[in-house]
């Protein structure tokens, strides 16, 4: 793989990222547990879609075959798709959906940070402008992580499961494979040891004052880097999709 | 949008008034809303008027909080990213629309933990519209072109409504709203520009859509009984088949331009008048759709409910952790 496919491969799955996330959280539009909190997550929402645009056009100018940001969106396979699969996690109850943004955000803002300094052209760009973004949704995630914990005895039990079942996902964040050591090492990309150790604090910060406990070391999934997802996954897909493969070629 | 609330019997009026409101009172407050002066929250009012407003307002709010669920029916399947965007913006303005009615009604002295009790109670009403389904994404453009557009029709009258914070809020309301009529209008641009599939789906879509939204506007006047009042204190300012013809007058070329065929045999163009002449609305189906038993009623009903009831723990943890805090604060 040389430099260039290298960082193809990264943009795309920093776009899919986004989208993947974005598509969970709109799935529940208009069942929050309060109409605030309904406004937060479509505005949330709204950033991540808009993220995962900026990067799949970025993407199709350096692959430069012409392809848009709705053919990376709806006419890949679900092999072809390399979001986290913390990101495709069905969004279970308040707590589970809150827990999944905020291990991905805390990850997120400092991936951003480094992709600030990077040398891609146009990456850096759109990384200054989503880490305003992120770090805002971060805020308002980590004030409910600890409202949640330190809340009543039932909201508390929630949000330590939900850690709990998340916390499987955390570790392919952080495990860097050819794609990311040739990002790192060619276009100055984030070193995602050190974004680990800034990960790891800021999580049990955050945890710590929402009295809750860091989950023990254990066995992590991984998959979602190499294209090979939830079982889930492929419904998701089905119903994005749905639209472009059912009318192929149609303008809307 | 939604004003059918106004054509709706207060059930308090016939019990007589509880408060004592004298002759000289109301006759100034007639004076004041003559005058076109605007009546704020702090100032007196007859209570069939605050009432009036409570229910058109928070009838007004709880339109705009299930309008989301039609719409966002499509949000995980827009056929692109940059519809998907526009689609999530325009239901989050209806979030904020929600927010910022239910805050105007509370200075009516209602608090919304009410309006919303009594909104999954099944005791207050919101619009018919959104008690019918969307089966295909030229429907998110007939809701954005129809309903959207009739709800400006009967909102720009509203900018003018005597009672200040309401008129207020419908002025920015209706900014937005305009905007999202275009988008509406935008998709079936596409449609109409697009495969024959793609122009059948969007036929279909309006011959849906179109007679609902006449009934937007509510009763005709004929049979809107409750409406005199409202005139007399300039909270409504135009009747409601006025409305409806203005709309369908506004409406029809626009199908025309976009190739669609009126699902109406008796529609035609008076030339003397210069209005169009059109057939008799389904007032047995509005009724129907009124007194709950539409396609989707208890659907809608049902997703408000569950979020509400799914959010308790939450709402519960918020205030609990709120209370902790106070406490160490105060320690």
């Amino acid at each position: 793989m040389n430099a260039e496919q290298a960082l193809i491969a990264y943009v795309l799955r920093l776009a899919d990222n986004a989208l993947i996330l974005g598509q969970r959280m709109i799935e529940v539009v208009a069942a929050g547990p309060e109409l605030e909190e309904e406004l937060a997550n479509a505005n949330f929402a709204l950033d991540f879609i808009g993220q995962a645009r900026m990067l799949y056009t970025c993407a199709g100018e350096l692959e430069g075959q012409g392809r848009s940001e709705d053919d990376f969106a709806f006419m890949r396979d679900e092999r072809e798709f390399q979001n986290l699969l913390l990101l495709e996690q069905p969004n279970g109850h308040f707590g589970d959906a809150l827990v999944r943004q905020f291990l991905f955000e805390s990850f997120y803002v400092h991936l951003l940070d480094g992709l600030t300094r990077c040398s891609a052209p146009g990456l850096a760009e759109i990384a200054a402008r989503a880490i305003k973004e992120v770090k805002y949704h971060l805020r308002h995630h980590s004030q409910w992580l600890i409202r949640l914990g330190d809340g009543t005895e039932l909201s508390h039990a929630r949000v330590q499961a939900s850690l709990d079942d998340a916390w499987q996902y955390t570790g392919e964040m952080f495990v860097a494979d050819a794609v990311d050591t040739v990002v790192h090492e060619s276009f100055a990309g984030p070193d995602l040891e050190a974004v680990a150790v800034l990960w790891r604090r800021d999580v049990a910060a955050v945890v710590e004052q929402a009295t809750l406990a860091l989950p023990g070391d254990q066995a992590m999934a991984s998959g979602g880097k190499d294209g090979r997802h939830s079982e889930h996954f492929g419904f998701l897909l089905a119903e994005m999709q749905t639209m472009q493969r059912s009318f192929p070629g149609a303008t809307w | 949008m939604y004003t059918q609330g106004l054509d709706q019997k207060d059930k308090h009026a016939a019990s007589g008034q509880a408060i004592a409101e004298s002759a000289e009172q109301l006759a100034a407050f007639q004076e004041r809303i003559d005058a076109e002066e605007k009546i704020e929250a702090k100032d007196w009012m007859p209570e069939a008027y605050r009432r009036t407003l409570i229910r058109q307002i928070s009838q007004h709010a709880h339109s705009e909080i299930i309008g989301m669920q039609p719409e966002g029916n499509w949000l995980t399947r827009a056929p692109s990213l940059k519809r998907k965007v526009i689609l999530l913006a325009k239901i989050q303005d209806e979030a904020g629309h929600g927010l910022y009615l239910y805050a105007a009604a509370e200075t009516l002295g209602v608090s919304r933990d009410q309006m919303v009790g009594d909104l999954l109670s099944g005791k207050a009403k919101y619009s018919s519209i959104f008690n019918y389904p969307t089966l295909t994404w030229a429907d998110i453009g007939a809701i954005g072109w129809l309903v959207d557009g009739a709800a400006i029709m009967n909102q720009i009258p509203l900018c003018r409504c005597s009672f200040g914070p309401y008129a207020r809020a419908m002025v920015r309301v209706c900014k937005e709203e305009s905007f999202h009529q275009r988008q509406g209008f935008d998709i079936l641009v596409t449609l109409s520009r697009g495969n024959d599939a793609q122009k059948a789906m969007m036929q279909d879509a309006f011959d849906r859509w179109w007679w609902p939204s006449l009934m937007m506007f509510g009763p005709s006047d004929t049979d809107s009984k409750h409406s005199a009042q409202s005139m007399a204190w300039k909270i409504k300012r135009i009747s409601n088949d006025e409305l409806r013809q203005k709309f369908v007058d506004a409406t029809v070329p626009q199908a025309e331009f976009l190739g669609l065929k009126v699902p109406d045999e008796d529609l035609r163009l008076n030339a003397k008048t210069g209005h169009y002449e059109f057939g008799e609305i389904d007032w047995q189906e509005f009724l129907d759709v009124i007194a709950g038993n539409g396609p989707c009623n208890k659907q809608r009903l049902a997703k408000r409910q569950k979020a509400h009831a799914d959010g308790a723990w939450v709402r519960e943890a918020a205030q609990a952790y709120a209370s902790k805090q106070a406490a160490r604060a105060a320690a």
